[in-house]
């Protein structure tokens, strides 16, 4: 039971840092309709951003300090994506959907390349967070308090936008824009500024998910393209655009994946693989989505 | 003779009964004109007959076949063809290549990858009979985004025409055309169904029209059939006084 | 019937070919006149343009954006590699069958359940599946290698091997001209297939499916043939990638080499038919060039694609085209 339970928390551990990036993704594609391939790497960006804040400028520095500077990842990658959309992507809201994915696709390289210059080509870590924070025992075993934290921010960081977009009228407003934005913008809503602000969110919460992973593992350049993919597959069996789904997909992908590793270790991402391909053909919409 | 029957046809959205228990019938070699205001359910008669649509209940009977569950490609098959009322055409493709599509996919040629496709000199005179036929061919090369409204909503009709159906449905063929240029479409479009001996259906507004060019009108409201008869019978008819004259501009 | 003289022998294949010899001449004596380096710089090139030929029937003529054409590149590459590690098999024209066979089994699997779908959902399928072999090369080392990959020796070429002579001289002359020659076959039957009844029937799917459906076309049979195609096409491009290459990873089968794919064509131009060929050999000399002057190079790439697509949509020859007729519209 206590070794179930360990599992658990594992599955939760992943599903909170997918779903952040997910959701962001999910968000941005709900209102934009536009699938950002470069997401991937402001998760990457704000996992740079925390590392280097952690690990170099306060390094040494004592730990509420560094709970405190941990969000600067966040911070980092919505400042980015808040320069990123009007300068680069609005141009493309009018035409075709193959150019949106590759001008993405070019951000995408861009960006790989933009914090390999700046942070060099070896990964960097800031694991004191993770060192100082101890661990409690589960069934005999340690296990490290830092990942209950990761689990938290997960769980107040969905509480949290699931008030915002359903409590606010910051979120009525991004609903509708969602559901439609001529109707949106007949109704007087500012529809440049809505775009970059659901931008700029979702790019905190990809930058959120970097921030809260890197005191347990080091920021690598691979780790945007990787976690691209597999927030694919979370807003593919969640549904695309919608929250809701990217938490439930996150879940999932979560428990599949900790299971995977356990029990099926070579063709644990064939079957994630598989699994979105699946639900994607018995609902096209995802496990949550609205038909379109 | 019957060409086409159908048996109870329904079709809801929702709470909106677009097409309810409609028994329809087209004969052989006739011309006959679909009126009804908007919203009677006409689009939406045609979206089932042509496998657009799947109805909710009712048959549909093609030269004593029951076509109901049959695909798209097997009605057109059996032979029966449509326009569309918001012109859908192959954009980028020329006039000719929209004509002549339509006749390569009619004698099963679209299955061929490894002939081209201009070295068929025998689809391509006959796309140019049928674009001359609608007087079309002065733009044979020029592509279909770059056609007036006009000329769109006739290359629609000669599309469909090109896969030589037994029963062809227009779906508003004069609609967004001015009224100069309503008389010429329907001259063109009523000469070639009765030369070639075969039934067309003609969803229309203009009641000038539709008495001047129809051998039988099929008046629809709220979704099922109010009355059937000829000009002569439909102009008299109160029920199409009351719901339809009253309400068009006729 | 002068209407239809104009019509149709406007574009008759041989002023096609006025433009076609020249370039076909200048590719058969490039190995006499170039550098080794070179010949085999354009050899990469000519492969990545069959890849992207194939990847385009899909993109340009049937209007479905695929972001997983990197699986059957892989499958075309690995089934070579697996062929040698396996079977000992030597011969380039087994290989070729051998990829044929295999990504045309692969695309036929991957183009059944993709078909069913247009736009994003189709693009974000393909890529899923193609993760799906990556993720199999990937963790199935004992197999695959992993991450280190296949090597792969110099093939035989219509029952000769390159013998004594130096690996790089063989695949700069001999190999370079095998490749050619699949090249113009390629470009050849392609450009039959687009200028095919089914080839107009795929166009007439992508500007209006609906229509098609209505003028008695299949639309999804026809997608899934051209996903076939496609597959295939691209399947041949992997197998002779890798005699060249000389190995072959687990890179090549993910999702970021088919992005690769599209960005040549786009590139090149995916309205017209010389657009992914041109804009394949492009990007093999822009990737070569970055890669061998800076660290940087995919900063250059992402670059270039932004400013790109901001600026050429149509691609090279799209803008190539439209200059050529601008100014011919002029005099
Ligand atoms: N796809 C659809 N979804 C929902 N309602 C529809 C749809 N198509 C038609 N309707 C409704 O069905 C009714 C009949 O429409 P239609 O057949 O287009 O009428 P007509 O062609 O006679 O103008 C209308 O109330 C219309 O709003
Ligand atoms: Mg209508």
């Amino acid at each position: 039971m206590d070794f179930f339970f360990i599992h658990l928390l594992n599955a939760l551990l992943s599903a909170a840092t997918l779903f952040l990036i997910a959701g962001g993704l999910s968000l941005i594609y709900g209102v934009m309709r536009i699938v950002n391939l470069a997401h991937g790497n402001l998760y990457a960006f704000g996992a740079y951003v925390t590392a280097w804040t952690l690990g170099r400028a306060l390094a040494g520095a004592p730990t509420p300090l560094l709970y405190l500077a941990l969000p600067a990842g966040a911070v980092g990658a919505a400042l980015l994506g808040a320069v990123l959309e009007p300068t680069l992507l609005r141009p493309f809201y009018k035409r075709a959907e193959e150019y949106q994915l590759l001008v993405t696709f070019g951000l995408l390289m861009i960006l790989g390349d933009v914090m390999h210059f700046v942070w060099g080509p070896y990964p960097l870590s800031a694991s004191a967070l993770w060192e100082n924070s101890g661990s409690v025992s589960i069934a005999g075993n340690p296990y490290p308090n830092y990942n209950l934290v990761v689990i938290a921010i997960g769980g107040i960081a969905a509480a949290f936008l699931w008030f915002f977009v359903y409590k606010t009228r910051f979120g009525v407003v991004l609903r509708a824009t969602s559901q439609n934005m001529r109707m949106a913008s007949a109704l007087g809503v500012d529809v440049n500024r809505m775009y970059v602000q659901a931008f700029t969110l979702g790019c905190f919460m990809a930058g959120l998910g970097g921030a809260i992973i890197v005191p347990s593992q080091s920021a690598v350049l691979d780790m945007g393209v990787d976690a691209l993919v597999l927030s694919f597959i979370v807003v593919v069996i969640g549904g695309l655009g919608s929250l809701e789904g990217a938490l439930v997909g996150a879940l999932i992908v979560g428990v599949v994946r900790e299971a995977g590793i356990a029990w099926f270790p070579e063709i644990e991402l064939a079957v994630l693989y598989l699994m979105a391909a699946a639900v994607l053909l018995v609902r096209p919409a995802g496990l949550f989505g609205r038909a379109t | 003779m019957s060409l086409l029957v159908t048996r109870g046809l329904v079709k809801h959205f929702g709470d909106t009964h677009a097409v309810d228990r409609v028994d329809f019938t087209v004969r052989e070699r006739e011309v006959l004109a679909l009126i009804g205001s908007n919203g009677a359910g006409k689009t939406t008669l045609v979206n089932l007959i042509s496998g657009l649509l799947r109805p909710d209940g009712g048959r549909i009977v093609f030269q004593d076949r029951d076509v109901t569950h049959l695909s798209v490609h097997g009605r057109i098959e059996a032979g029966i063809a449509r326009s569309f009322q918001l012109v859908n055409l192959f954009d980028r493709l020329s006039m000719l290549d929209n004509v002549a599509l339509a006749i390569f996919s009619r004698q099963g040629k679209t299955r061929k990858l490894m002939a081209l496709a201009d070295a068929d000199r025998a689809v391509w005179e006959e796309a140019i009979e049928i674009l001359r036929l609608f007087g079309l061919e002065a733009k044979a090369r020029v592509p279909a985004a770059g056609l007036s409204q006009g000329e769109r909503k006739l290359l629609d009709v000669a599309v469909a025409y090109a896969l030589r159906p037994k029963l062809l449905f227009l779906d508003e063929p004069t609609s967004g055309v001015s009224t100069r240029e309503k008389a010429p479409i329907m001259d063109t479009i009523t000469s070639v169904v009765r030369r070639e001996g075969i039934s067309a259906a003609i969803i229309e507004h203009d009641m000038d029209v539709v008495f001047n060019y129809s051998d039988r009108i099929v008046a629809m409201h709220q979704g099922a059939i109010l009355a059937d008869g000829t000009p002569a019978e439909i102009r008299v008819n109160e029920a199409v006084a009351i719901n339809l004259l009253g309400t068009t501009h006729a | 019937m002068s209407t239809l003289a104009v019509a149709v022998e406007s574009r008759s294949p041989v002023r096609r070919l006025v433009w076609a010899m020249p370039v076909a001449a200048a590719l058969l004596v490039y190995p006499w006149v170039a550098s080794q380096y070179q010949a085999m710089l354009l050899a990469y090139g000519l492969v990545m343009a069959i890849a992207a030929l194939g990847f385009n029937l899909l993109l340009g003529y049937t209007g479905l954006l695929s972001f997983g054409h990197s699986a059957f590149f892989g499958v075309g590459a690995y089934t070579v590699a697996l062929m040698v590690k396996y079977l000992n098999v030597g011969s380039m024209e087994l290989f070729l069958v051998g990829a044929v066979v295999g990504s045309a089994v692969v695309a036929g699997i991957f183009g059944f359940v993709c078909v069913r779908y247009t736009r994003i959902f189709f693009g974000i399928l393909t890529l899923a599946l193609s993760q799906v072999l990556w993720s199999l090369a990937f963790k199935f080392f004992w197999v695959t290698g992993g991450t280190d990959g296949l090597r792969v020796p110099t093939p035989m070429l219509v029952g000769f091997s390159g013998g004594k002579t130096d690996k790089i001289e063989f695949l700069a002359h001999a190999y370079y001209y095998y490749v050619l020659v699949i090249f113009f076959a390629c470009v050849a039957s392609m450009w039959v297939i687009v200028s095919s009844p089914f080839g107009k029937a795929l166009q007439a799917i992508r500007d209006n499916e609906t229509r098609a459906e209505f003028v008695g076309i299949q639309v999804r049979r026809y997608r899934w043939v051209a996903f076939l195609v496609s597959g295939v096409f691209t399947g041949v491009a992997g197998a002779l990638w890798v005699p060249l290459n000389g190995l072959i990873t687990p890179e090549n089968l993910h999702w970021t080499f088919s992005g690769k794919i599209v960005f040549m064509t786009v590139l090149g131009g995916f309205s017209a038919f010389a657009g992914p060929i041109i804009g394949a050999v492009l990007y093999n000399y822009l990737e070569a060039y970055a890669v061998g002057n800076t660290v940087y190079w995919q900063f250059v790439l992402g670059t270039v694609l932004v400013v790109l697509v901001l600026s050429l949509p149509t691609g090279v020859v799209g803008t190539a085209d439209r200059l050529i007729a601008r100014w011919g519209g002029r005099s």
